[in-house]
Order: structure tokens, then sequence, then C-alpha cells
């Protein structure tokens, strides 16, 4: 098994693991939590196809998942920020009390 | 054998997989694993040491790439020379006791694995910064031992007072922390490099030296070598408690005692003056030159003598047994930032060594203390533990006695006369060496005072009065620190300075002609020792307090200046009316013009939609309502089958996602099998 392999199997492990913390838990901030998972996932598929890519571009690999690391952030800060804003608001986390959208 | 910088990141690694595991279990043995990997990395940290002493004058370093960035590397690198050794052989050694005594003070709570973890977590961060050679590696170091602090202040989360103190710790050590890593970005820019010493290329090398010394900003007159230095200096200013991020350090006593001891008096708070003495050569590089408004150690020396009369002044009013120790921490950490600025760092870093060792001594007594009195902390309510704490009174009065720098016999005397004689041979200023003199006295006096109220006389509270000695487990330590803080005064002494000189790298000569080369000054701060002791003895010994309630001698003589030194002189106050109220101010500015300004934009341009609205409905109703109305309700059903999938449950939506992406893969999969 290749290098390769190796990352993409893992980076897959990682997402399964954010995916079911995503849609097993009932807490908010740990959804947001499995969706940051999710996304490292991603960005380790970023490093690997660019590390053992046909042609490594100088730097293009990091560069993008910088980027992609800072986007997060601002997600998560969004995300908690919304987090606060609903627990001041109905004094709970539980992500099936916030059903307010309802069509 | 020896340690090579190659394998230096070994010392670290253990207490890092202790924490590792501590994280995924609750098992009580982590505890022991945690000892017994510090005890490890203590035998790693001589086997460095070994190494380093072979020649001392070298830096062993080894580096390497983290990471590719475009044609260049980012790179990091372990540096072995003594300073490591010894700072790495201080921290594991100081730590093990540590650890062991906290057996037995954590023993009930209910979070004890907790607590080691975070524990070796904070230990293996602090063998990381000691070990680093680039100031980036540093630098992320330095940030977890930051981390560690504020979930050690805070590990009694549930009391407001720690929750608070952990982020008044945080944020408080992260202003200073802003200023090293501007100025850690600066040197990356102008030298190129963050290596601290890469075969000439490295940032403390005199080529690099010798360029940034030799630049002057355009705005101010400075050399480029001194800004970064001054930046620099910002960070240790915040870890090290200095004046005036001092603030964090009294309130971070509001963790756990052996944390207390390890983290805010031993070892992460002198971070700041080993980052100082790190990059020693970077700091002095201007002294050649003459010309410049500032020299970047002229700062440190001033800001040095400032925290440690300030700090010594302000120990003498308190009451709380950790605060007067706090303060005397924040006062001690001031004379190794003098010694630094008068040009001395191996005298700074003796004291450093020999601080860590009686300060944790004393801290480590003062938790004896505090559990064997019920959690009771106010000197008031104590008294009378002489008798019934013999073990603890002992060696806390060994600690005493070297904290107040009692001549000849204890530690802290040897470590202090060398920082004074710095001091005095200084050319710039005799204000420093005034600061210390008088910061001496009051050393001797509070510690006198500290000892009196808490030891003698007559218990003046029921937990006092049945307090009994703790389990050797928590004794042991006390006795091997107390025996440590006699000891190691005799690795520095004026005749065979084995420690200065391996430090600086050079040859060691024994001389005893030179035990006395303090002369007159050395008499002088004997004097004053001698005085302050006996001030102390004379205010609080002779008259001792009989109930909890009767006044301070000290206070019915000067009300008002002793009630500010207890107020901790109102910085608390200051910071409050004026960084806190700059804060509220700025976010009621956000807020007005969020609510007026922005909000009345967007009310104006809502107006311009209704009045069009308006328009368009008068428009709509007259002419063209039939045929619509019939066509919505055919809307407006299919919406209301559609609405049934929107219940507003967020779990729903992300099954749907997963399910359909999964689909979406196989679907993929299957098709691109066939194709090929």
């Amino acid at each position: 098994m290749s290098s390769l392999h190796l990352c993409l199997l893992i980076s897959s492990a990682l997402f399964c693991i954010g995916l079911t913390g995503a849609l097993a838990r009932s807490n908010t901030i740990l959804v947001l939590l499995g969706i940051e998972l999710m996304l490292n996932a991603a960005n380790i598929n970023f490093i690997a196809f660019w590390r053992f890519g046909p042609s490594p571009a100088p730097a293009s690999g990091v560069i993008f998942v910088l980027f992609s690391i800072a986007v997060a952030a601002a997600e998560a800060a969004v995300g908690l920020a919304l987090i606060i804003a609903v627990y001041r608001h109905q004094k709970s986390v539980r992500l099936q009390d916030a059903t307010c959208l309802k069509g | 054998m020896t340690l090579t910088a190659q394998h230096l990141w070994l010392i670290p690694a253990l207490p890092l997989l202790v924490a590792a595991v501590g994280a995924f279990s609750r098992h009580r043995g982590i505890a022991l694993a945690a000892i017994f990997a510090m005890a490890g990395s203590f035998v790693l940290s001589c086997l460095a040491l070994a190494g380093a002493l072979q020649n001392p004058a070298a830096h062993a370093v080894f580096n390497f790439a983290w990471f590719d960035l475009g044609t260049g590397a980012l790179r990091l690198g372990f540096l072995l020379d003594p300073l490591t050794a010894l700072m790495c052989v201080m921290v594991t050694f100081v730590g093990t006791l540590i650890f062991t005594f906290s057996l037995g003070y954590m023993k009930e709570d209910k979070n004890f694995s907790r607590f080691f973890c975070f524990l070796s977590f904070f230990a293996a961060a602090m063998l990381g910064l000691l070990i680093a050679n680039s100031l980036l590696l540093l630098f992320i170091c330095w940030e977890l031992v930051g981390l560690a602090s504020y979930l050690l202040i805070g590990f009694w989360f549930h009391k407001p007072s720690a929750a608070a103190a952990a982020k008044k710790a945080f944020l408080t050590t992260r202003i200073g922390d802003l200023g090293l890593l501007l100025g850690l970005l600066w040197l990356s820019e102008a030298g190129g490099s963050l290596l601290f010493f890469d075969n000439g290329q490295g940032v403390l090398e005199t080529a690099t030296l010798a360029a940034l010394s030799g630049q002057t900003l355009a705005c101010c007159g400075l050399a480029l070598s001194t800004a970064i230095g001054l930046l620099i200096f910002c960070g240790a200013v915040g870890k090290s408690g200095q004046f005036p991020l001092h603030v964090w350090l009294p309130d971070a006593m509001e963790g756990p005692t052996p944390v207390s001891a390890l983290i805010h008096a031993a070892t992460m708070v002198a971070a700041g003056v080993f980052l100082v003495a790190r990059v020693y050569p970077l700091m002095s590089a201007d002294a050649v030159l003459a010309a410049v408004p500032v020299h970047a150690l002229t700062v440190v020396a001033f800001i040095g003598a400032i925290t440690a009369l300030m700090g010594a002044l302000i120990a003498c009013a308190q009451n709380d047994i950790k605060r007067v120790l706090a303060f005397s921490t924040v006062s001690q950490l001031g004379y190794m930032m003098l010694a630094l600025g008068v040009g001395s760092w191996t005298a700074a870093i003796f004291h450093l060594l020999t601080h860590a060792f009686f300060k944790a001594l004393l801290f480590l007594g003062a938790g004896s203390v505090i559990h064997a009195a019920h959690h009771e902390q106010d000197i008031r309510q104590l008294g009378g533990l002489r008798t019934r704490l013999k073990i603890t009174f002992a060696t806390f009065a060994v600690g005493m006695m070297a904290l107040s720098g009692v001549p000849f016999l204890f530690s802290g005397f040897w470590s202090k006369e060398g920082i004074l004689h710095a001091a005095h041979g200084w050319h710039v200023s005799h204000l420093p060496l005034y600061a210390a003199l008088a910061a001496v006295v009051l050393t001797a006096f509070y510690m006198s005072r500290l000892v009196a109220e808490t030891f003698f006389g007559k218990p003046r509270s029921h937990a006092a009065d049945h307090a009994h000695e703790n389990s050797a487990v928590m004794t042991v330590p006390l006795v091997v620190l107390a025996v440590c803080a006699v000891l190691l005064g005799f690795l520095g002494t004026p005749a065979y300075p084995w420690l200065q000189a391996t430090l600086a790298g050079e040859a060691v000569h024994a001389d005893f002609g030179h035990l006395l080369e303090g002369g007159g000054l050395m008499f002088l701060s004997i004097g004053l020792v001698g005085s302050g002791l006996g001030l102390g003895w004379r205010l609080y010994g002779k008259k001792l307090r009989q109930t909890a309630e009767a006044h301070d001698p000290l206070s019915t003589a000067a009300p008002s200046v002793m009630a500010a030194l207890a107020n901790r002189l109102g910085f608390d106050e200051l910071y409050a009316a004026t960084v806190g109220h700059l804060n509220d101010l700025l976010a009621s500015l956000a807020d007005k013009l969020d609510r007026y300004v922005i909000g009345g934009l967007v009310n104006f341009i809502g107006l311009v939609g209704l009045f069009s609205g308006s328009v368009n409905r008068q428009f709509d109703e007259d002419n063209l309502n039939g045929g619509f109305d019939a066509a919505s309700d055919g809307i407006r059903g299919t919406g209301r089958v559609y609405s049934k999938t929107q219940t507003g449950e967020a779990h729903g939506y992300l099954r749907v996602i997963a399910v359909a992406f999964i689909v979406l893969v196989l679907v993929l999969s299957l098709s691109m099998g066939g194709a090929r």
C-alpha cells in the first residue's frame, strides 16, 4: 500500500469519525466539532494529493490548506457565536431543541 | 553515556506521552506514570548535562525542516548548551518532587488523574521551550505552557474566582505575547531566520547580529536589534509577571498549591528570564553603539528594579500565605531581570536556579500548612503551627532564610550577592542597585512576618488548632528541597563560580581570596538582611498576635499606606478604569454605530422598498390579480407538501446530506468502474 493510500485511509477514517459525531451527537458544540473533523479530513486529502501527486508544484497544496484552515477558523467563530446566541435564546445547546425554523 | 542534541526531544517526549494517555484515561495510576516519566526525563537531562559539560563553550544544534514553503523551508531545531541542560535538570528535578507532593495534596480530589495529565502536559511544553533552537519552536511551547497554566489555574473552575483568575492570567500574558510575536515576525523578516544557532547563519551569531545592530530605525533612532529585543522582552514581561503586567501572577494562586509551586514560582514564570538570557546576544548587540537613545538592556534593568521593589513592598501587606509568596516571586523575578539588564545573565540564571528550589520549597511548605489546616490560607487565622507541623516548620524556615539571603550557608545569599555585585558594577545608573538593596530589607521583613504569624504564638482558629503533620509523601519532597536550597549555593560562590563559568563557557578557577569580593557591599547587604529580620521579629515576633481580629502593628502606624499596599497599589482598579473602560467605550461606540448609522441606512432602504412596494401593490390589485391568484394557489399547495420536509431539525438535514453523499459516491464509483 502506497503512502498516498495510507493518507487517504486516515483522512477517510477521520471523515467518518467526524460524520458520525455530527450525526449522532445532540450537543451543538460537538456537532460543530464533527464538522471541523470532516473539514480537516479534506485538508489531509489536499496535502496528500499535493505531496504524492504527479508533479507537486511548490507550496500550492500547503497554501491551499493554510487558507482552508483560516476559513475554518472564521467558520468556527461564527458557529460558536451562533451557538451562544441560540443558547441565550432557549437556554439549551441541544440541536434537537433548535427547531423554530420548521416549515 | 551522554545525550546529543539530536535526541534531546526524548526529554519532553516522556511527559507528553503520559499526558496523551492521561487525556483518555481516568485511572489513578496516571499519577505514578507521570512521576516516573518525570524521573526518566530527569535522568535524560542529566545525560544531556554530561554531554554539554564536555565542551561548555559549544552550542550543539540539530536543525531540521518543518515544512517546505516555496523555495525555502521553515526550520526548527534543538539546542544543547549548559544553559539548556541546567534548566532541564532543574525543571525535571523540581518537577519530580512536586509531582510526588501532589500525590498527597490532591489525594481527595475527584479529578486526580486529570490534574496529573495537565501537569505532565505542562512539563512537556516547558521542556520543549528549553530545548528549542528556534524562536518559533520556543514561541509554540511558550503558548503551550500558557495554555497549561490557564488549565491549571482554573483547575477548580467551579469556583468563580479561579475561573476569573485563569482568564485574567491568559489574557494578561497574551498582551506580552503579542509583542513577542511581532518581534518574532520582525526578526524573521530582518534576520532571515529564526534559528538561534545555524553554522553562522543563526540570529544569535555574529553576522546577523552585526547586520541587525548596524541598521537604525528612521522614526526614533533606535537600533533595529534594540527594537526587536524590546518586543521580545514584552513577552518576558508578560510571562514573568514584570511591572506593568504583573497583575495576573498573584491571582494565579487560585490554582492548587503544587501548581503555584511548579508553574507560578519555579519554572514557567522563570521562562521570561530564560528567554532574555537565551537571546542575550541579541539584547546586548546594541551595547557597542553609543549614539542610540536607549539600550534594550537598560529598559530591562529598570523594569526589573521597579518590579523587585514593588513586589517586595506589596508582599509586606498581604495576609494570604500564598499571596505573600506570590508577590515575593514577582519581586525575585524582578531581581533576575535586573541582573540581566545590568549585563550579568549568568548571575540571573544562578538566581533563577536557586530561587526555583527555595521558592518551590516555600510553596510546598505553604501547601503542607494549607492541607494540614483544612484549606485555611489566612495567616491571621493560623499560628502556633511550629509544634504541630515540625518538619514543615523546619523546612519552611530553611526556605525563608534562603529567600531572605541569610549569609554564607544559604543559596539565596550567594545568588543575590551576585546580582547586587553586578548592579554595583553597572556604569549607567545606580538607581537599580538602591531599589535592590531596599528590596533586600523588605524581603527579610515580610518573610519573618510570615513565619512569625504562621508558625509562632498560639493557634487562632479551630483549623490551626487541629492541624497534624502530613504523610511522608508530602514531607520528603520538602526535606529534599530544603537540602538543595542550602547546597545549591555552593555551585556559584565567588570563590569557585562553577555555575557562572560553565554557563559562559569559560574555564573555572578556585580562588578563596575572591570569597568576599563583594567587600563593603556584601557587608552592607548582610546588615540590611539583619535589620529586616530584626525589624520583622520586633514587630511580629516579640508581641505575638493574640486573636485573628487583632490589628496589624504596621496598619495601626500607617493605615493609609498599608491599605494601599494591601490593595496592591490599586493596579487592578487602574486597569479596570483605563483598559477595561476603554474597551467598554469602544464596544458601546460600535453598538451605537451599528444601531443608528448602519441601522438607519438599512431602515431607509427598507422605507424606499416599502414605498415602491405599495405602488406595485396598487398596480397588482387593480390589474394583475385574478390570473395570479389561481397560479399561486397551485404553488401554495405544492409548497405545503414540500414544507413537510422542512422539519427544522438540523440532524435530519445532516442525515439527508450524508445519505445523498454516500449514494453519490456509490453511483460515481459504479459508473467509473463501468467505464474502466
